[in-house]
């Protein structure tokens, strides 16, 4: 019965982006997603909370296949997505489905051997064919929107964490993603360098773009979510609006999780 | 010690110095050339997760790395031209043993440089969809291959060294021609000095340029 209700809350597969829909993932014995369900909407922004261990970046990291499920399935456009890389009949590959669906690192993973500009321009140019000039005016453009434009000619270790992680924002958004995928992206920050990149994160929803944020920062998460998901144990343990779940929660162990974050 | 330094006598034998080491140089460097051909095919097929591939080149690598060059220079000119039942040229048998012993060593180098670089990378590469052919050639071979340099010209010169031992299969490098001169000369002290002179003149700045190398990585790192 409660998985029912949850599958009903969490999936409206008609106008869903990106879907997960029974997402199982086990290493070896150790089971860590157990039969997750989420449905993300064209502009909606959904946080992912919980305890560590509770499954929630290798939820998001299976997303974009980063992690192939063991089972389950992630349907993309209403299509379901295979493992191989290249689209097969009505499957969709995980080199398309990549191309669309961005991801932010908590370790950035900026390229070093590259400048700021050609991270940003790296995936157009390579993955999209996209001529030169056309996307470093793309780039250009989008490290003018994260502050950074003046930094075009740097190499990465001549940033903040900051920075960087600013750049790569700009380097997901330079492949137009559909959905933006962001896993505890301010985690490696100096505390005063958070506001930066939450400030982009904002900016973004703002426009509309549809994110799944995994991220400790639950003031953020409340300000920024349209829904937030509690995550416990591998299971998705509460869902609703930031309101319910982050400001007057029910479930008795989020109400520990969520007064050890505000505290 | 009042010995009579005589270099005039082997002097009149450079040419012959000149010719070894001339030998000795296209030996290094085209075993080097060669050796990274073999190095990158092993190293792919250790890292091709195909078990069959990977045991092969390990088993090649364990066999290269773990018996001494000249016994595999003999082994090569003596005994494998038995196993085939015909006959194999000095020079053959000298190239292909050089070639195949620094591969197995730099297919180690390439690998080890590759592993060492962060997960991440690929990670990112991947997250902006790029394939595995892709992600390695842009993003993880430019890293690695910087990475695997101090290491890639310290082996280098270390075959440079090396390739006196084709001496004893009879290819006339800098060490069979320093023989040859002491032979005819009876002098080696100056025979075998200017040899090694001249292993040290070719090398010095090899090494230095491998110092220099190792330093600026580490200041862009």
């Amino acid at each position: 019965m409660e998985r029912m209700e949850q599958m009903s809350k969490n999936t409206k597969a008609d106008s869903a982006v990106i879907e997960a829909v029974g997402l199982r993932k086990s290493y070896g014995t150790l089971e860590v997603l157990k039969g997750l369900d989420l449905s993300l909407d064209r502009g909606e922004v959904v946080a992912l909370i919980g305890p560590s261990g509770s499954g929630k970046s290798t939820f998001i990291r299976c997303l974009n296949m980063m992690e192939v499920p063991t089972g389950g399935t992630i349907r993309f456009r209403q299509k379901p997505v295979g493992k191989q890389f290249r689209d097969k009949g009505e499957e969709i590959g995980i080199g398309t489905l990549r191309r669309h669906v961005g991801m932010v690192f908590q370790h950035f993973n900026l390229f070093p051997h590259k400048t700021v500009l050609q991270n940003v321009t790296e995936g157009p140019i390579v993955v999209c064919n996209r001529p030169k000039r056309e996307a470093e005016e793309v780039a250009m453009d989008l490290l003018a929107q994260v502050g950074l434009a003046e930094k075009h000619a740097a190499y990465p270790n001549h940033l903040s964490g900051g920075q960087k992680q600013r750049v790569a924002i700009a380097r997901a958004l330079a492949m137009q993603p559909e959905v933006l995928l962001l896993d505890e992206v301010t985690s490696a920050l100096d505390p005063e360098l958070v506001g930066e990149v939450l400030a982009v994160i904002r900016k973004l929803a703002e426009e509309g773009m549809t994110m799944a944020i995994v991220t400790h920062e639950m003031a953020f998460a409340a300000d920024v979510a349209s829904r937030v998901l509690f995550l416990d144990q591998g299971v998705i343990a509460e869902t609703g609006s930031a309101e319910e779940v982050i400001l007057n929660p029910q479930n008795p162990r989020l109400q520990g999780f969520v007064a050890r974050f505000k505290g | 010690m009042n010995y009579t330094w005589d270099f005039h006598s082997v002097w009149q034998y450079w040419d012959l110095f000149l010719w070894g080491l001339w030998i000795t140089v296209v030996y290094t460097f085209g075993s080097i050339l060669f050796g990274i051909v073999i190095g990158f095919a092993t190293c792919a097929a250790r890292l091709s997760g195909s078990r069959l591939l990977g045991g092969i080149a390990r088993v090649y690598q364990e066999i290269f790395r773990c018996t001494p060059l000249l016994v595999q220079l003999l082994w090569f000119y003596y005994a494998f031209p038995l196993l085939i039942g015909g006959s194999i040229d000095n020079r053959v048998a000298a190239m292909l043993t050089l070639s195949l012993y620094v591969g197995a060593f730099y297919a180690e180098i390439f690998r080890g440089a590759i592993v060492s670089i962060d997960r991440g990378q690929r990670e990112a590469a991947a997250a902006i969809g790029m394939s595995s052919w892709q992600s390695m050639n842009r993003i993880i071979l430019p890293q690695a291959m910087k990475r695997a340099l101090p290491s890639f010209i310290n082996q280098s010169v270390i075959q440079f060294k090396n390739t006196s031992l084709v001496s004893v299969i009879s290819v006339a490098d800098l060490a069979y021609m320093a023989a040859v001169v002491n032979g005819q000369t009876y002098r080696p002290l100056e025979s075998y000095t200017l040899m090694a002179g001249l292993y040290i003149a070719m090398l010095l700045p090899l090494t230095q340029a491998a110092d220099w190398v190792e330093r600026r990585l580490r200041v862009s790192d």
